[in-house]
């Protein structure tokens, strides 16, 4: 870099920068709600429009004629359901890494991350195949166990670390006092690792909403998740692209809410254990 | 100390999560080894036997195979560098003092991206790149690029899009670790030299390794997850030009239904992830 160029770039190219990267994250978003309130011969104007009489048509008929409603309801039991399940089992998992010494702990450990790391299909093919021959294709059920897969390394990765951040002083204290390590875990150590448990409820709960394939290969009418039922609009040749808009920002708007509101934990949650 | 806990304790707080993870992440793995040894197609399922390893020699001399694993990497070897050079480049700028609210803001926008569903980054990637009605090529100045049917471009596309989507996490996790600089120290090297190579080179650097492990750990994952964004985008296509992994094990078990096969090659994936997973993780990460 020149010499002239001593402590900060002057001001008006850091705020151009600021707001070329604001618009480069935002756009696609205002895009997608814009040619959702487009009727079909309006979004399929070549060059596109950018001034046009919006209509929430597409909504409606998505809504209430296609079903979206119905599978957003599918997602929104799932997602809830599977981030329960997650938390109930494995809090006290984190409990035991963060505070037990045993044998074999550094494996355990391991092997719950791994999980992360394989791609669902790996899980994808054998799933399909235990779900049909159990009759499980299609139910709310099948989605909140195979969820787990995923989300459980998540809420121990991020629990296991937020207890261990907890001082070991006061289990001490309560131990003398004659509690339970149950007792030490859900009242005294747990309300204190609460940011950790909200942070990994959130990701839990955007991971398996957001989640596209397993929701496509496992489920067919009743429990057809949102992202799939996005999908199925793909068929064919004249694609209803403000329908599919619609449905996408249904899907998505909820969750860039969700999402800024907790943008902290959020972040917090992403950076952890990548700056230590 | 810590005071000597029973087994029967320890069991009854992790053993329900081993159980759940066993039965919904080993159970359906044995499955599949069972399925990778025998001749499996869902078309002909009266037609099921046991063929030895036969399914794992036809996997690992297939080229197809081999070409999508390629393809893979190539994807992260491609996008990775931008991401981390687009995001270095977006930590520094927001890591400076000064216009709060403009900085708080844009922070706050590089949330979205991250938490955007997949499929619909796909979809959305239809309807922006879309050759005659797309806003891509507007803004292009009219231009009259075929991006979703041409090989190269639609790879190109894949390619944009991960940026536009990860880039955000890069930067916020290099943000992250820009702030563990001891102010004072980043002060005098300022006040040292005034060059911003310099400082970043030698007072922050040490501070961004461990993110930037992370990011690689976390991307490497990923792009051998890949699936939601290019399945709604291109399935793959033009011909096999965006066909990932992932993509190409679900067409072989679900569009050609030799979930055999499939099973084998999701088998040598899985392999290849922990042995992946393992190198990284013991030589980078602090563990339990």
């Amino acid at each position: 870099m020149a010499a002239a160029n001593r402590r900060a770039p002057p001001l008006f190219w850091q705020i151009a920068l600021l707001l070329v990267i604001m618009a480069v994250c935002v756009f696609p978003f205002y895009w997608m709600v814009t040619t959702s309130l487009k009727t079909q011969v309006v979004a399929l104007n070549a060059p596109p429009v950018w001034f046009f009489e919006p209509t929430l048509e597409n909504y409606r008929e998505a809504l209430f004629e296609d079903g979206v409603l119905d599978t957003l309801i599918n997602s929104l039991i799932i997602a809830i359901s599977t981030t329960a399940l997650a938390l109930a089992l494995g809090v006290p998992a984190a409990f035991a890494l963060a505070r037990f010494e045993f044998r074999g702990k550094k494996d355990l450990w391991f092997w719950f991350i791994t999980n992360r790391m394989v791609s669902p299909i790996v899980l994808a093919l054998p799933f399909f195949l235990i779900a049909k021959n159990l009759g499980l294709l299609d139910k709310h059920i099948t989605l909140i166990l195979i969820y787990l897969t995923f989300n459980l390394p998540i809420v121990i990765w991020i629990v296991t670390d937020q207890f261990r951040g907890v001082p070991y002083d006061l289990d001490e204290a309560a131990r003398l006092e004659g509690a339970s390590q149950f007792t030490i875990m859900t009242r005294i150590c747990l309300p204190l690792a609460m940011p950790g448990v909200a942070v990994s409820a959130i990701f839990s709960f955007i991971f398996s909403w957001n989640e596209l394939m397993f929701g496509l290969i496992l489920t067919r009418t009743d429990a057809k998740t949102a992202p799939a039922m996005a999908v199925s609009f793909m068929e064919g040749y004249n694609l209803p692209y403000g329908k599919i808009m619609a449905t996408s920002s249904l899907i998505v708007i909820p969750v860039l809410i969700f999402a800024l509101l907790a943008s902290k934990q959020l972040v917090r949650g992403l950076t952890m254990g990548a700056v230590k | 100390m810590r005071d000597r806990v029973s087994r029967r304790t320890i069991f009854a707080f992790i053993g329900p999560s081993i159980i759940a993870l066993a039965l919904v992440g080993i159970a359906p793995l044995l499955y599949a080894g069972w399925t990778s040894l025998h001749f499996f197609n869902l078309t002909k399922l009266r037609r099921v036997k046991f063929i030895g390893l036969e399914n794992y020699g036809t996997v690992l001399t297939d080229p197809v195979f081999w070409e999508a694993m390629g393809r893979t990497f190539f994807l992260l070897a491609s996008a990775l560098p931008i991401q981390v050079a687009l995001g270095l480049g977006i930590a520094l700028v927001l890591h400076r003092p000064g216009l709060t609210l403009l900085k708080t803001l844009t922070r706050l926008s590089l949330v979205l991206p991250m938490a955007t569903t997949y499929a619909v980054v796909g979809l959305l990637g239809q309807v922006m790149f879309n050759q005659k009605f797309g806003v891509v090529n507007q803004l292009l100045g009219g231009a009259d690029i075929n991006w979703i049917g041409d090989s190269t471009n639609a790879f190109i596309m894949i390619i944009f899009w991960d940026v536009w989507q990860w880039t955000p996490f890069v930067a916020l996790v290099l943000l992250a670790g820009l702030s563990m600089v001891p102010g004072e120290i980043e002060e005098a090297a300022r006040l040292e030299s005034k060059s911003w190579w310099v400082v970043l080179r030698y007072v922050q650097l040490p501070f961004l390794i461990p993110g930037l492990v992370a990011v690689l750990i976390l991307r490497t994952a990923d792009t051998l997850k890949l699936f939601d964004m290019v399945f709604t985008l291109t399935r793959g296509g033009p011909g096999s030009s965006t066909e990932f992994i992932s993509l190409m094990i679900q067409r072989v078990g679900f569009r050609a239904f030799d979930q055999g096969l499939a099973s084998a090659q999701a088998i040598i994936l899985l392999i290849i992830t922990i042995v992946l997973a393992q190198i990284y993780i013991r030589v980078f990460y602090k563990e339990v």
